[in-house]
Formats: C-alpha cells, sequence, structure tokens
C-alpha cells in the first residue's frame, strides 16, 4: 500500500476516532503512527489488509443490506424463486475470497520473514526481563542496569533479548513496533531502529497478576551523543550526600533498613538486592512505580509509605515510617541522580 | 418437583438448560458491567485490582462455558429430536446426567464469589482471577497461592464432563435416531451443525482436561508441567489450552449459523440456498478449527515458520466461513422476507459477524497482530463473533423456538425493542473498542490513565454496554409477558420446513403421534418437486411407551463436585465420599428396571 493510502488510513481512523472520541489526542500509545523499520512494515502490512478489509466489508454489507430492502415481503408480490443453489456462483465466492486472501498472505510472509531477520553487526543488545510488576533493563556490553526507562539510539539497530523472572509478561511500545513475549526460561527476541528522537510509552501486554495494568514503561529514544553521556553517567557510581545532609540521613536509614534486601544502590556496598529495582541512578529517572507515576517528592512520600496501595499486590510491603525519615529517605533517593 | 427432578425427557432438560443459562448469561453479564463501570474513566476506582480480575475471569469463564454452550444445549436437547423425527436423545439419562452436572459445576464457580470467608478471606477474594484462558505458569502455587485457580480448574473439569457426556449423546442421537428417510443429507441445517459442533466437543474437551488435569497435579501435588523452574514449560498451556481453545470458537459459534440457516429460509420463504455447499462448508471449518491453534499465540515468538504456517491456516478458514455468508444472502435474494424478530436477530447475526470475520482476517496476518494481540482491539473482535455472532443467532433462535417450547410466541413489538436496543448497544459497546485498542490501550486493565486519550471511548463502550444491559430486561419482560399473554402457536406459527413445525407446541410427552416417514430435505412445504408431508394424526393410533424418570443421574452428577470440594478443602476422606456417591450412582443407574 502506498504510503499515500496510509495517510489517508491514518486520517480516517483518527477522524472516526475523534468523533467518537471527541477529542484529538494526543496518543502516546498509538499503533498508527509507527517510528521505527518494525513498526513501519508492520504498519504498511496492516494498511493493505485494513483496506482489504474495507472493500470485502462494503461489498458484502452492501449486498445484504440491498437484498434487505429490495425483498422484504410485499403485496400482491409473485411467489419467491426456488433457486436452490447454483454451482458457477459458488465456486465464485469460494475463489474469491481465497484470492483476496493470497494478497494478504504473501505480504503477510515476506514481513514474517524480514522481521525475523538477525540484528544487523553493531546493533545495541538489551536484555530485557520482565519482573511483577517493573520492567529491568541491562545493557551487557555498556555494564549499565536500569529499570523501566530503556534509553536507544536513533538510527542504531537495538536487539531487545528477553525473558522473564516470574510469570509471562509482553514488552509493547506501540510507537516502537509491535510486541513480544517474556517467557520464563526462554529469551526471545525483537530488533528495530528507532528513527526519531522522542518519549515513547508503553507497557505490559500480557495479563501478569494483580498489577498487569501497572506495569509500563517509558522509552527514550536519543541522539548518539546524548545517549553516551547517559550510558557513561550510569556506569558511575551512585551519589555520596553531603556530610551532615538530610540526604545523608537518608543514606544511613537506607543502608540500615529494609530497603536493602530488594534494592541495589553501586557504592552503597550494603545495598545488593536484586529483588527490586536498582536505584543507583533513580533520582535521573522521569517515572516510579513501573513508570505509572512521576518521579516527584510527592509521588515518592506517597510510594515509599504505601506501595501496595499505589501497585496492588507489590512486593515492596507498606512502611509507615516517621515523617522525618521519610523525608531523609526521599532527599537521599533524589539527590541520586 | 419431583417429575422435574427426575426428568429424563428431552424437552423439559431443554427447558433446564435454558433457564439455568439464562441465570449465568445475567451473572455474566452483571460482570460486564460493573467491568465497564470501571473503565467508565480513567483511574477507576469502583472496584480493586484484585477484584476486577475475578471479575473479568469470571466473564470469560461464565459466557463461554455458562451461557454460550449451555444455551446452545438448550436447542440441541429441545429441538434436535423433533428435527430428526425421534422420541427423545439416544440415552435420555445421560442427557439428565449432564444437565445436572452442568448445573453444579456453574454453582461450584460461582460459589467462589462468596466462598472467601471459608478459606479466611472476605467475600469476592477467591474467585478464579488468572484470566479465563489461565496462562501458566501465573497458575501456578507460587504466584497464585490462594484457592482461586483451584475453583476454576476443578470447575471445569467438572463442567467437561456434562460437554463430553452431552456430545456422545447428540452424535449417537443424530446419527441413530433419525426418523425413516432421514438420510444425512436431508438433516436440517440446525442438526447438521450441532453434529459437527458435537465431533468437535468430544474430541476438543479431552485435551484442555489434559491440561486442567496436569494444572492440577502441578498446584496439588508439586509436579513441574508448567513450571520453568522444574524443567516444565509454561508454553506448553498455551499450545494445549487453545488446541481446546480454537474448536472451542467454532463450539460456540457452529450451532448459531445453524440456527441461522433454519430461520432465513423460513422467513424467506426459500429453501436454504447451497444446502450442500453450507454442510460441507460446516464440516470443513470443524476439521480446519484444529489446525490454527498457533493465531492466539504469535506474540510468543515461535519463530517464523511456525507463525507463517498459523497464519496461512488461518487465512483459509476464512473462505468456508465466507461461503456460508454469502450462501445465506443467496437464500434471502429473490425471497419474501418478513422482519419478524427472530429474522432480525438472523440478519444481525450476518451483519455484524462479517465484521468479526473481517477484524479476525487483520490480525491472522502475525506482523499485524502483534500490534492487535492483547489490545482492545481483539476484545472488538471477540465480541462481534461472540456476541454479535452466536449470542444475537441464539436470541434468534430463542424468538424463532419460543413458540415451540412453550405453545406462545414472545411479543413482537418487545421484541423489536428487544433487537434495536442490542443492535444500537452492542456497537456502541463493541465498535469503539476497535479504536482503543489501536490507540494502544491493552486488555485485562483494571485501570489506565488519562494521558492515553482513550477515556472518551471508553465512555461510549460502558454506555452501548448498559444498553445491551436494557435490552437485556426487555427481553426478560417479553418472557414474562409471553407466558399468559403470548399469542398461541399452534404447530407451526412462521411456516417452517422441517419436522419440528409438524406436530404440537409443546409437543406431547411423545413427541411424534406416529414416526413420519421422511422424502425429502423440506418435508413440510409445497415446492415445485412435491407436495407437503401428510399431518400426523391427532392422537396416537396405538399406545407410546414414555420411560419414567430416574434420580440416579442427579445422584451420581452430586458426586462429581463433591470430590472438588475435597480437593479444595485437602479432605481426602471427602475425594472417596464422592468418588462412592458416582460408583453408587452409576451402579443404581445402570441396573435400575427399565420400566418404571
Amino acid at each position: 500500500m502506498a504510503p499515500s493510502g496510509r495517510r489517508l488510513r491514518l486520517l480516517l481512523t483518527t477522524v472516526l476516532a475523534s468523533a467518537v472520541a471527541g477529542c484529538g489526542g494526543p496518543f502516546p500509545q498509538t499503533t498508527l503512527a509507527p517510528r521505527s523499520d518494525l513498526g513501519a512494515v508492520v504498519d504498511t502490512l496492516f494498511t493493505g489488509i485494513f483496506w482489504w478489509a474495507v472493500v470485502v466489508f462494503a461489498i458484502v454489507e452492501g449486498l445484504l443490506l440491498f437484498v434487505i430492502f429490495r425483498y422484504r415481503a410485499r403485496e400482491g408480490a409473485g411467489p419467491p424463486s426456488r433457486l436452490h443453489g447454483h454451482t458457477v456462483l459458488e465456486i465464485g465466492w469460494t475463489l474469491a475470497p481465497a484470492l483476496i486472501l493470497v494478497f494478504i498472505a504473501v505480504p503477510t510472509m515476506r514481513t514474517i520473514f524480514a522481521t525475523a531477520a538477525p540484528a544487523p553487526a553493531g546493533a545495541l543488545r538489551v536484555e530485557v526481563i520482565g519482573h511483577q510488576w517493573w520492567w529491568e533493563f541491562r545493557y551487557p556490553e555498556l555494564g549499565v542496569v536500569t529499570a523501566n526507562e530503556l534509553h536507544l539510539v536513533r538510527g542504531r539497530a537495538v536487539q531487545l533479548e528477553m525473558t522473564s523472572a516470574d510469570v509471562i509478561h509482553s514488552f509493547w511500545a506501540p510507537g516502537l513496533g509491535g510486541k513480544r513475549d517474556l517467557t520464563p526460561g526462554r529469551t526471545t527476541r525483537i530488533v528495530f531502529t528507532p528513527d526519531s528522537v522522542s518519549e515513547y510509552a508503553g507497557q505490559c501486554a500480557e495479563f501478569c497478576g494483580a498489577s498487569h495494568a501497572n506495569m509500563r514503561l517509558r522509552v527514550f529514544v536519543q541522539t548518539d551523543s546524548t545517549f553516551a553521556a547517559w550510558a557513561a553517567h550510569q556506569l558511575t557510581p551512585a551519589a555520596t550526600p553531603v556530610r551532615g545532609s538530610l540526604a545523608e540521613r537518608g543514606q544511613d536509614l537506607f543502608a540500615h533498613g529494609a530497603c536493602i534486601a530488594c534494592h541495589t544502590i553501586t557504592g552503597v556496598p550494603q545495598a545488593r538486592g536484586t529483588v527490586g529495582p536498582n536505584l543507583t541512578h533513580v533520582g535521573g529517572r522521569t517515572t516510579l512505580a513501573g513508570a505509572t507515576l512521576p518521579n516527584t517528592e510527592e509521588w515518592l512520600r506517597r510510594w515509599i509509605t504505601n506501595a501496595p496501595y499505589l501497585k496492588p499486590g507489590s512486593l515492596m510491603p507498606a512502611m509507615p515510617l516517621p515523617d522525618d525519615q521519610v523525608a531523609a529517605l526521599i532527599a537521599y533517593l533524589q539527590s541520586l541522580k | 418437583m419431583k417429575s422435574w427432578l427426575t426428568t429424563t425427557d428431552h424437552k423439559r432438560i431443554g427447558l433446564l438448560y435454558f433457564w439455568t443459562a439464562l441465570v449465568f448469561f445475567l451473572i455474566g453479564g452483571l460482570e460486564a458491567l460493573v467491568i465497564r463501570a470501571q473503565l467508565a474513566k480513567p483511574e477507576g476506582i469502583g472496584v480493586s485490582a484484585e477484584v476486577y480480575n475475578q471479575l473479568f475471569t469470571m466473564h470469560g469463564t461464565t459466557m463461554v462455558f455458562l451461557a454460550l454452550m449451555p444455551l446452545s444445549a438448550a436447542f440441541f436437547n429441545y429441538i434436535i429430536p423433533l428435527q430428526i423425527g425421534a422420541r427423545d436423545v439416544a440415552f435420555p439419562r445421560l442427557n439428565a446426567f449432564s444437565y445436572w452436572v452442568f448445573l453444579l459445576g456453574g454453582l461450584f464457580l460461582n460459589a467462589s464469589f462468596v466462598a472467601g470467608p471459608l478459606f479466611g478471606a472476605g467475600h469476592l477474594s477467591v474467585a478464579p482471577d488468572a484470566g479465563w484462558f489461565g496462562y501458566a505458569n501465573l497458575t501456578s502455587r507460587q504466584f497464585s497461592p490462594g484457592p482461586n485457580v483451584d475453583f476454576w480448574l476443578l470447575g471445569l473439569q467438572i463442567l467437561g464432563i456434562a460437554s463430553l457426556a452431552a456430545g456422545f449423546n447428540f452424535i449417537v442421537t443424530i446419527l441413530n435416531m433419525r426418523a425413516p428417510g432421514m438420510r444425512l443429507m436431508r438433516l436440517p441445517a440446525f442438526s447438521w451443525m450441532t453434529l459437527i459442533t458435537q465431533f468437535l466437543v468430544i474430541t476438543a474437551f479431552p485435551v484442555i482436561t489434559v491440561a486442567l488435569v496436569l494444572l492440577m497435579f502441578d498446584r496439588f501435588f508439586g509436579t513441574h508441567f508448567f513450571v520453568p523452574a522444574g524443567g516444565g514449560d509454561p508454553i506448553l498451556w498455551q499450545h494445549l489450552f487453545w488446541l481446546f481453545g480454537h474448536p472451542e470458537v467454532y463450539i460456540l459459534i457452529l450451532p448459531a449459523m445453524g440456527i441461522v440457516s433454519e430461520v432465513l429460509p423460513t422467513f424467506s420463504r426459500k429453501p436454504l440456498f447451497g444446502y450442500t455447499v453450507v454442510v460441507y462448508s460446516g464440516v470443513l471449518i470443524g476439521f480446519m478449527g484444529w489446525g490454527v491453534w498457533s493465531h492466539h499465540m504469535f506474540s510468543v515468538g515461535l519463530g517464523p515458520i511456525a507463525d507463517s504456517v498459523f497464519s496461512a491456516t488461518t487465512m483459509l478458514i476464512a473462505v468456508p466461513t465466507g461461503v456460508k455468508i454469502f450462501n445465506w444472502i443467496g437464500t434471502m435474494w429473490g425471497g419474501q422476507l418478513r422482519f419478524t424478530t427472530a429474522m432480525l436477530f438472523a440478519v444481525g447475526f450476518i451483519g455484524m459477524f462479517i465484521i468479526g470475520g473481517l477484524s479476525g482476517v487483520t490480525h491472522a496476518s502475525p506482523p499485524a497482530d502483534l500490534q492487535q494481540t492483547d489490545t482492545y482491539y481483539v476484545v472488538a473482535h471477540i465480541h462481534y463473533v461472540l456476541f454479535g455472532g452466536t449470542m444475537l443467532g441464539l436470541f434468534s433462535g430463542m424468538y424463532y423456538w419460543w413458540p415451540k417450547m412453550t405453545g406462545r410466541k414472545l411479543s413482537e413489538t418487545l421484541g423489536k425493542w428487544h433487537f434495536w436496543l442490542t443492535f444500537v448497544g452492542m456497537n456502541l459497546a463493541f465498535f469503539p473498542m476497535h479504536f482503543s485498542g489501536l490507540l494502544g490501550m491493552p486488555r485485562r486493565i483494571y485501570t489506565y490513565g488519562p494521558e492515553l486519550g482513550v477515556t472518551r471511548l471508553n465512555q461510549v463502550s460502558t454506555a452501548g454496554a448498559f444498553l445491551i444491559g436494557v435490552a437485556v430486561l426487555v427481553f426478560l419482560v417479553n418472557l414474562w409477558w409471553s407466558r399468559r399473554r403470548g399469542e398461541i402457536a399452534g404447530n407451526d406459527p412462521w411456516g417452517g420446513a422441517t419436522l419440528e413445525w409438524a406436530i404440537s407446541s409443546p409437543p406431547p410427552v411423545y413427541n411424534f403421534t406416529v414416526i413420519p416417514r421422511v422424502e425429502n430435505r423440506l418435508p413440510l412445504w409445497q415446492t415445485e418437486h412435491h407436495a407437503p408431508m401428510a399431518p400426523l394424526p391427532a392422537t396416537p393410533p396405538a399406545p407410546i411407551h414414555v420411560p419414567g424418570g430416574s434420580w440416579w443421574p442427579m445422584v451420581t452428577a452430586v458426586g462429581l463436585p463433591l470430590m472438588a470440594i475435597a480437593a479444595l478443602s485437602h479432605q481426602l476422606w471427602l475425594v472417596f465420599v464422592g468418588l462412592a456417591v458416582v460408583i453408587a450412582g452409576i451402579y443404581l443407574w445402570a441396573y435400575e428396571p427399565f420400566e418404571v
């Protein structure tokens, strides 16, 4: 399908959606505005099938409507036709759909094999590990470990190598292409090249338990230099708080509290837990709690004191700490840029 | 009362199936309305995540196993023996057994909503909550420690027994109990689709039974069939579940296709166009339905070869389905269409099923499906197929056969309100879901953010769902109204062609005063080839023996939920009590004197 067809389809669906929705977006998780090579081929394929479906829909529903109005019972009409069947017609309406399906099947098969091709040399490798209910991203070649916010490079192919630490999840960042399941005991992969510097929203697409709805993610596609700077910063140990500051008290509470059972902070020897997200640079992230909450002081307070309220089923327990301790922890976590 | 508990009359069992399934349909509908109320605004807080997950799991499970299948079964029971010219089904007591097992299985599943206190938890806390598809390894003891999944896997095993018993019963009935002259190619289309459905039931239900037994072993005895840490494979569950699950889709849709293939000819005053092709395409769908299951698993990453093969088979199955649609349009072509409520629902079925079929083709293409699967786009698809398809077909059947089943017609005025409210409601509810899915809304989420931009779409869907609710209320009023005030139907209120219209409404317990001899496919119609069949005598020329009722089918059925309760509560002795009840029930059943 030509790009003009895609634009027309985009226009049509947007207009229809706007008519129904009463607003024109923005739609951060739309599948109809792809920003990667994978997204583009999938969208082209879908556009083609969509138009075939529209044509068939128009013909068959039109035929149905015609019959309904043309042949409704009328006074004084002659007896109904006694036609029991018609071999030529039967063959015709068997072959016609089969023929249309060929036009759908051939591009489908091509796209299947094209999108299954191995990653090109020089592709960025990222290990994606699904957890109930957050995402762990590891860059094995860079040594970077982060959570919920994936950083990628514009124009550089990426291979996501995905598995799960518990149950089946599914990685889905609609703007960058289709989804792929994360299955415990297996490694699945998906390869694509993002083509625009932007921020993308996504979320888990396979039902994975109580807080499935709260397992979201962000993807930041950056220029080569921005990405390199980000990665270099991620490799530095955590910031050391100023002596006597509130943040230092927070670090002390963190290092001697329950936090270390689940969280790692590089540079804090006690904090080596791996059950929860790595917090070495948590202050530099834009979101909290599986990318469901903005990373602000207020949301951090609510999250620390009562995580299961915000994320049902959360492994992180509610922590009814005194206000001054919570404030210290917040100051510390926010300092970990 | 006793006569209903012990009945083996296929007509009474059909009515029992109908009323029971209708109640479960209302429960499943209420679950849907709570779901829709929750999604009416972003960050909805009507119900918690845990309750929401129970609601969508039970909505799916209820509608598939407790509403759509048994509503079809109501018609199998009531209509099939009448259509084929039989006095009853082949195994009347087994038929009663199927019903009681279905009822008890449904009660067992729904008891989970209120059973919380027995497990030291609140109400609405131990109902199944892992989805109607119950994907491993979320269902393992480790990730679902409560009794929720136990209720689900035990309940489905019970219901499977009911379906299997009924499946064998109807296959034997249709193959062996046909009236003289009723050759297979003279079978009414509904009987044909039923026969195909029952073959799918007896072949597909063993597959899910195996899967459920393996899951039960994992959960109760610590095996690791689906546990990756123990060398098991959660993907194995998906293969087994969908190997059952896709034939199940055809188990749900083929009976409705059969109903439509009866209603359209009657109200077009024309024989079914291309009867042979309709029958063979049904058979073909039945076979091909076995070769498409992995299209539910394109996001798993099975590799390009598997994806291509299952994509091709899935596209192919669209061909016999399309052929049926063209034949239905061909049936109406040149006819004299009478738009009774039954006909409206049948035509609505065609119109809506086309939409469901076409969206199905868009996700038969694996790369395209990767953007669609597990989103509201697929929720739209299945509801166009199962509500727009199966449910409209079943409503059509209700308006068509209600006069036969009760002797009175349903109100056409209320019926038209019912149809139009349903039609508008379902399109308002389900059409916007195509957009919310394509705009990035995943399914099975109890909450979504306002930034997603799908709030208004969801509000429209919710409004539509409640409109369907109003339509269902109109239908209930209609059922109530017709009890006393419905127009007396007589033998044949619609001018049908098949044998059920040759006898009184409701039929006497023995059905036919004399078993008719069938000479052609349209025995009650005047055609250019033949005259209508001679009327049957009003009273039987000789006394007709009808078997009496039996308690043992129900007693035997009671043993099964007993065993399930035993497993739930980990009481080994109770397992043996349940087993003893089953064995005693079967023994006494087998040795029950034939003449009662």
